[in-house]
């Protein structure tokens, strides 16, 4: 931190400073020794559920292997819908607060939930053609709906990127208005189903039906909690980094400042 | 109340005023939608089936492109010269400056809407069943249009790509309204076999959600510009 005095005389600010900083950002990473652990909690359970889901949960009477594909995508899908959920929590609170913190929060959720979002789309494709017979039906509102909501978060994330760094309020307030408004469609993916039900082939909730039950019910609750400790991981990782892109940006408008002020300290100098 | 509604008026009325003065609808959109209605024919090989099949999707097709030319204009009138600085320090609400901008868009659309249906009975040979249904959903869905569009042309003003950061966002906005405006238009021209009113209602929701949201945040968006 500069002092007054610092201020005053410019000159008097070493390059140490920076020196200090630049070394302190190399060194600093986007981890912890928490997520450190959760990290390989995660990679033990991604290999025990698919452990599970591979050799010990049997083939289903109906679906066959394809089952399987369920273990990572409905919970791919509802570790979407709770990130975009977070992204929308990130931006309200941003244009309630104006704390960073919200922001970088709302940005790491959308990033994280955009590839589960992904992740569950794909999921959903291979586990159709099986049992639908096709990839992809264009008349199935559901897929539609996910398609759409994955559109809108890969919209949010070019446009922040094409915001640029330059102005972060302004790229966070107009980020906020987007995400509200892309979040908006969260219902109507998660009720599309029901709404539409003569304009799908995607069967209604089996767990909520009540239609799963013993290991396949087990592995799927599993296959809940591994993507929810995902999604933790991710998250805590990606906020780190962005957290470290903000201070990156200022401390480089710091150096920029300082450097000016030493050429005017400079050319003050040279003048008297 | 009231001065909300004189201020989205006076805002409604200048922007009109311009629109008049410049003829930007008239000479430039309106070209341009006509344009892409009748090129729609060539690429589907002037098959007749098939562009009464597809009549309502391009209609909405065109109207989707015509909004993004018409919500981009409607704020660059705004942000040249700082124009709407004078209007917020003239007291005037932001949230009704975008009413005001979504009222304008709204009448400009429904201006293009007006020739773009007629032009699809002529060149695709559709026939128009309920005209109610039209109207109904026309209005809803223009609306829903407007106000996303208006809302994500401030978001996009002082971006360098804006012109391809605008449409990336705005489409999958707005594909609700697209997929509930062509069904409503589907049975209103006899294609599909569902019921365009209970779509429209959709369409209702969706513009007055907008509406209401769009208004609420345009003040944050305005601070940036």
């Amino acid at each position: 931190m500069n002092t007054q005095a610092d201020f005053m005389h410019p000159e008097r600010i070493t390059s140490s400073k920076a020196t200090e900083a630049t070394e302190s950002r190399r060194t600093a990473g986007t981890g912890s020794r928490t997520s450190f652990w959760l990290g390989v909690v995660t990679s033990i359970g991604v290999a025990g559920l698919a452990a599970l889901g591979f050799f010990v949960v049997p083939a289903d009477d109906v679906q066959g292997d394809a089952v399987r594909i369920m273990f990572v995508h409905v919970p791919s899908a509802v570790g979407a819908y709770l990130a975009f959920g977070l992204t929308l929590l990130g931006s309200i609170m941003w244009l309630t607060r104006k704390s960073e913190w919200w922001d970088i929060l709302a940005h790491s959720a959308a990033e994280v939930g955009t590839l589960l979002c992904g992740l569950a789309i794909v999921t959903g494709m291979l586990w159709g053609r099986p049992t639908w017979g096709t990839y992809w039906e264009w008349g199935d509102v559901r897929l539609m709906t996910t398609l759409i909501l994955f559109l809108i978060m890969v919209g949010y994330l070019v446009s922040r990127s094409a915001f640029g760094t330059a102005d972060p309020v302004s790229t966070a307030t107009k980020a906020a208005v987007i995400g509200i408004a892309g979040a908006a469609n969260i219902p109507i993916v998660h009720k599309s189903v029901d709404w539409w039900a003569d304009r799908t082939l995607h069967q209604p909730s089996s767990l909520t039906d009540g239609k799963i039950e013993d290991l396949t019910l087990l592995t799927l609750m599993f296959g809940f909690l591994v993507v929810g400790l995902f999604l933790c991981w991710a998250l805590i990782h990606r906020f780190r980094l962005g957290w470290l892109e903000r201070e990156l940006y200022a401390e480089e408008l710091s150096e920029a400042l300082h450097a000016r002020r030493l050429e005017a300290a400079e050319e003050d100098r040279s003048r008297s | 109340m009231i001065a909300f509604i004189k201020d989205a008026y006076i805002v409604f009325v200048k922007d009109l005023k311009i629109e008049w003065r410049t003829r930007n609808t008239s000479g430039h959109v309106l070209p341009f939608a006509f344009f892409v209605l009748v090129f729609f024919g060539f690429t589907f090989n002037s098959s007749q089936t098939v562009l009464e099949q597809a009549t309502p999707g391009l209609i909405w097709m065109v109207v989707l492109f015509v909004t993004i030319v018409a919500a981009e204009n409607s704020l660059r009138l705004e942000t040249e010269n700082e124009a709407v600085r004078l209007l917020l320090t003239g007291g005037v609400l932001p949230a009704a400056i975008f009413v005001g901008k979504v009222g304008s868009v709204v009448l400009q659309l429904l201006f293009v809407e007006l020739v773009l249906v007629p032009g699809a009975v002529v060149f695709y040979a559709s026939d128009v069943e309920s005209l109610p249904l039209v109207v109904a959903a026309s209005a809803g869905a223009t609306i829903g249009l407007a106000t996303v569009g208006c809302l994500l042309s401030t978001v996009v003003v002082g971006v360098k790509a804006r012109r391809t950061v605008l449409p990336i966002l705005f489409m999958p906005l707005v594909s609700p309204v697209l997929v509930a405006a062509t069904r409503a238009f589907g049975d209103a021209f006899g294609v599909f076999a569902v019921n365009g009113w209970s779509w429209t209602g959709l369409l209702a929701l969706f513009a007055v959600v907008n509406l209401i949201v769009g208004a609420m945040m345009y003040s944050q968006l305005l601070e940036d510009i």
